[in-house]
């Protein structure tokens, strides 16, 4: 039963705050942030389970002979326990930013359901699950994406759902296909379609219908428009569901597709991973470069994401062992390090009402903290050592060229100087003289200004600490190794 | 005497000893006398339904006299099932409506308000008649005591529109009536027998049977309003009060619908009919992108909530062309049209309900003139969110449960193209209400709504718990297979999961 608990947790908090109501902001406050730890906690403790081999699993019969199954097994709880302790994170961060915002039981409400799906995502132990809680995800997001009310928050709002409605009604009609040509798929490392393996033609028409309703999510090219959009949602949102849950359950559901739908080896035989590389590794250079061309903080931001959550996508499918290992760990990696972007994003809006670069003159002397946690997280997006992002990227690149596909190591390090290209104007900016005289040593309210240094930090010590047992590289590791027969990191 | 045999009369008696009671008793005390009904009746439906589920299909025969001459009632999984329906969701109607018209009309009783006890209560008998009843001339009678009753509700609301809307109702519930006695009428004539399990056995291939089941057939279309059959729906459903569009919505076309998968599955031979199966479904499909483009149109609420309904019931509709395939398949998609019948009466009835409080403290369901509802009332916004979930399909809603269920059994047979239809149904239906979603969501602007109207409880909570059924109607699909799987045309084929 364990296992329900980081979806139920949240889903209480949730509840438990729109019934509390607008005014009761100290309870609202108690209960949110003892939900996340409570919920961290959990996730915590079957981490340690499941690196001694225990996987807990557990199911509640929803459809005849159709059950709602949840395990808790490595990969899986990786990406709950990014989205779940970055969320006790961005809680402190949302309480100073939403200080003075209206709606805010609906706010950290629909806050709190979004991680419920995201753990939801995460620990579903078949398709099935996995489908339901993509679905919920969408639904609790919506009400976070047009918070403010504004035409331009709902027509954003509008573009999300045109996206995901499609890219579920995509995944559903997937799942409800192979569930009628091979029966209920639980997640198995290496693939479990061995029985029906010779229907090349319907699994590679499903493979497409789920890897395009994944798309969605996981922002590939042409998928991808609802994300910049998003952004006019509050940063509380940006960082933690468009930088972490929401577009990292796209991601993960890749993961799940490839390694342990299909398999490498069937997925490769199909013919069908080599596509999806090509689309991923054609997105890390639109996204990259179209970054490069937006003044505004958090499209930029924005089009990073979309290139750096390619990596996870490309890793995976180029069926190498290695760059599968970089992929989950970048993962974990990219939302430290992005989650740490849009935090110092929202506090210059926020507090110094910049949101374009082109304002940034100076900035570094107003709020010499955030923009040093901001150059940590720079620095490890860009790949450079020991910071975090280094040790995804190398795997990545090194499995591609183990495996033979050399051009995706050259796009990995081509990627890598366009995200210095990117990332480098905001720094430089930031140590300016600044044009115009500011107000001095303004940095933002408290419980913004430490979660931002605490994930800034952890940019680097996720870096520092990649060899020991535990860290987000050993653990990906472990959790990818038993999809490949025959390989193992150590 | 042994109280057990004779459920099936006491869930039909019931609800009309209560109607007459609410007459006698004056305005005053008629809707504690119809709240007490409700509740009395939940008893005697929830047994006879866990005498079906331990015992099997049963059949009664009134004063002893059974077919081809007495009348007879049949219960199995299937009618025990919407029965049941029938009972919570006229629970939830009941109580909403001793709210609904104390806010109507303040501390004096109103127009409508002394006759909607006893309307309300001798339709809910009449439905559960429909539902029991076991040969196709009773069907006839029950039809038409539900049809008139509902038409006479209509025309409780005020003003000229609710009449036109109730005349156009009524022509086209006596024009279903009719057609469908004429076609009993040459069914007689070419059989000799009106009780449905004879017809089953002594149906031949013969002209005259053919021709009857097909008015038949047609008719019961008409009532159940399947497109291009539709026209007197949305008037209708949108003008009554609300309490009545709900219980039309939820549970009225359902009874004709009802009776359809009767004759299709329990008394026609297979093949039966040939062709008109999937003709039945097209106009399912049709209807369903016909209903949701039309309700994303909709300037207003009830008729946005209405035209819905055209379109959900198009789903129901997709059955018949999957039957055909017998077994799994049809097993599948019985249970899949079965759960969606349910899901489909809990989120409608919810959102006409709630549709009926935005009403009350608005003064108009104008959708462009309502920003800000989500932060003025938010139940009512949540209210039409979890309810509009079930109208999408998207899971865990018994919507979803549905749309699995009949798309699974589309693809089992190798008719992909009628999962394709409820796919782009469930995106339809994403549109229309997100339509409406996203302007509760919008700021209010300088724009202040008007607050007007007591509020109750009642009136607000009774459709959220509605919606929130709805939302989690999966987790009763278990018991909804069991009383698939105790109904008799289930039995046939072979069970629900092999």
């Amino acid at each position: 039963m364990t296992v329900w608990l980081p979806v139920l947790l949240p889903v209480l908090v949730g509840v438990t705050t729109f019934l509390l109501g607008e005014t009761r902001e100290r309870l609202r406050v108690l209960v949110n942030l003892a939900g996340a730890v409570l919920s961290s906690g959990v996730v915590i403790a079957l981490v340690v389970r499941a690196y001694d081999g225990a996987v807990a699993g557990s199911s509640v019969e929803m459809l005849p002979g159709l059950a709602l199954s949840l395990e808790a097994d490595l990969l899986g709880l990786l990406f709950s326990a990014v989205a779940t302790v970055l969320w006790a994170v961005t809680l402190v961060y949302a309480f100073g930013y939403m200080a003075h915002a209206e709606n805010r039981a609906r706010f950290f409400g629909f806050f709190a359901l979004c991680i419920a799906s995201a753990n939801g995502v995460a620990l579903s132990a078949d398709l099935l699950g996995l489908f339901v809680f993509y679905e919920l995800l969408t639904l609790a997001t919506y009400p976070l994406v047009v918070h403010s009310g504004t035409d331009e928050a709902l027509v954003a709002g509008r573009r999300y759902l045109y996206y995901a409605l499609s890219g579920g009604a995509a995944l559903l009609l997937g799942v409800v296909w192979l569930y009628a040509i091979a029966g209920t798929v639980p997640f198995t490392p290496g693939g479990a379609l061995g029985a029906v393996a010779g229907r090349t033609g319907e699994l590679r028409a499903i493979f497409a219908l789920l890897a395009g309703g994944f798309g969605v999510k996981a922002a590939l090219v042409g998928l991808h428009r609802w994300l910049p959009g998003a952004m006019v949602a509050p940063a509380p949102v940006s960082a933690l569901l468009h930088a972490v849950a929401v577009v990292k359950a796209g991601a993960f559901g890749m993961v799940r597709l490839v390694n342990e739908v299909y398999g490498p080896e069937l997925a490769t035989s199909l013919g069908v991973a080599q596509p999806l590389a090509a689309i991923a590794a054609i997105t890390i250079l639109f996204g990259s470069i179209v970054a490069l061309r937006q003044d505004d903080i958090k499209r930029r931001l924005a089009y990073s994401t979309i290139a750096q959550l390619s990596y996870i996508t490309l890793g995976v499918a180029l069926c190498s062992p290695l760059a599968a290992v970089g992929a989950v760990a970048h993962l974990a990696h990219h939302a430290v390090m992005k989650i740490t972007m849009f935090f110092s994003a929202g506090s210059l809006a926020e507090t110094h009402h910049i949101k374009r670069l082109s304002a940034l003159d100076g900035v570094g002397h107003l709020m010499p903290a955030t923009m040093a946690s901001f150059a940590a997280a720079s620095f490890g997006l860009a790949g450079i050592p020991p910071f975090a992002g280094f040790f995804s990227k190398w795997p990545l690149g090194a499995g591609a060229a183990e495996s033979g596909q050399v051009w995706a190591t050259l796009l990995f390090v081509t990627s890598g100087a366009l995200a210095v290209g990117y990332l480098a104007p905001f720094l430089v900016r930031a140590v300016r003289p600044a044009a115009a005289a500011r107000e001095p040593g303004a940095e933002s309210d408290p419980r913004m200004l430490w979660p931002i240094v605490i994930v800034g930090a952890l940019s680097l010590v996720l870096g520092l600490l990649a060899g020991v047992p535990g860290s987000p590289l050993d653990w990906a590791a472990r959790a990818v190794a038993p999809s490949y027969a025959g390989w193992s990191p150590w | 005497m042994n109280l057990v045999a004779h459920l099936p009369v006491i869930v039909i008696m019931m609800p009309l000893i209560g109607a007459s009671i609410a007459f006698v008793a004056g305005p005053r005390r008629a809707p504690l006398v119809t709240v007490a009904t409700a509740v009395l009746t939940i008893a005697p439906v929830a047994w006879l339904g866990a005498r079906v589920l331990a015992e099997g299909p049963t059949r009664y025969e009134i004063g002893g006299w059974g077919g081809p001459l007495g009348i007879v009632l049949v219960a199995d999984g299937l009618s025990a099932a919407f029965l049941g329906l029938v009972a919570i969701v006229g629970l939830g109607v009941t109580l909403y409506a001793t709210g609904y018209y104390r806010v109507a009309t303040g501390s004096r009783p109103g127009p409508g308000h002394g006759l909607y006890w006893t309307l309300w209560l001798f339709m809910w008998s009449s439905l559960n008649a429909l539902l029991l009843t076991g040969d196709v001339f009773n069907v006839y009678v029950c039809l038409e005591l539900v049809g008139l009753s509902a038409v006479a509700l209509v025309t409780l609301a005020e003003g000229a529109e609710p009449l036109r809307a109730a005349m156009r109702y009524l022509f086209a519930s006596i024009l279903g009536a009719m057609t469908y006695l004429l076609g009993v009428a040459l069914l007689y004539a070419a059989t000799g027998v009106l009780d449905m399990r004879m017809l089953a056995d002594s149906l031949g291939p013969s002209v005259a049977a053919e021709t009857g089941l097909a008015l038949m057939v047609a008719a019961l279309l008409l009532k159940t309003a399947l497109v291009p059959m539709h026209f007197w729906l949305p008037t209708a459903h949108a003008a009554a009060p609300s309490p009545v569009s709900a219980a039309l919505s939820a549970l009225v076309v359902k009874g004709s619908f009802f009776v359809t998968l009767r004759l299709f599955l329990d008394v026609m031979p297979a093949g039966y009919l040939g062709g008109a199966d999937v003709l039945i479904g097209v106009l399912g499909a049709v209807a369903i992108v016909w209903g949701s483009i039309q309700a994303l149109l909709q300037e207003r609420i009830k008729l946005l909530v209405a035209y819905s309904t055209v379109a959900q019931v198009g789903y129901l509709f997709l059955l018949f062309p999957l039957a055909r395939h017998g077994g799994e398949v049809l097993s599948a998609a019985l249970l899949g049209v079965l759960v969606h019948a349910l899901a489909h009466a809990f989120a409608k009835s919810s959102m006409f309900l709630a549709a009926g409080v935005t009403l009350k403290r608005f003064g108009h369901d104008r959708i462009a003139d309502l920003p800000g509802t989500a932060r003025r009332a938010p139940v009512i916004a949540a209210t039409f969110a979890l309810a509009g979930v079930t109208m999408m399909g998207l899971p865990p809603s018994g919507g979803f449960g549905a749309k699995w269920l009949i798309a699974s059994a589309a693809l089992a047979s190798g008719e992909w193209w009628w999962a394709a239809v409820v796919l782009v149904g469930g995106l339809l239906a994403s549109a229309y209400m997100f339509r409406l979603l996203a302007v509760f969501m919008a700021a209010p602007g300088g724009r202040p709504l008007p607050v007007g109207g007591v509020r109750t409880l009642r009136t607000e909570w009774v459709p959220l718990a509605l919606a929130a059924a709805s939302f989690l109607l999966v987790l009763a699909v278990p018991l909804v297979t069991r009383l698939a799987e105790a109904s008799a045309v289930v039995a046939q084929a072979g069970g629900v999961v092999p």
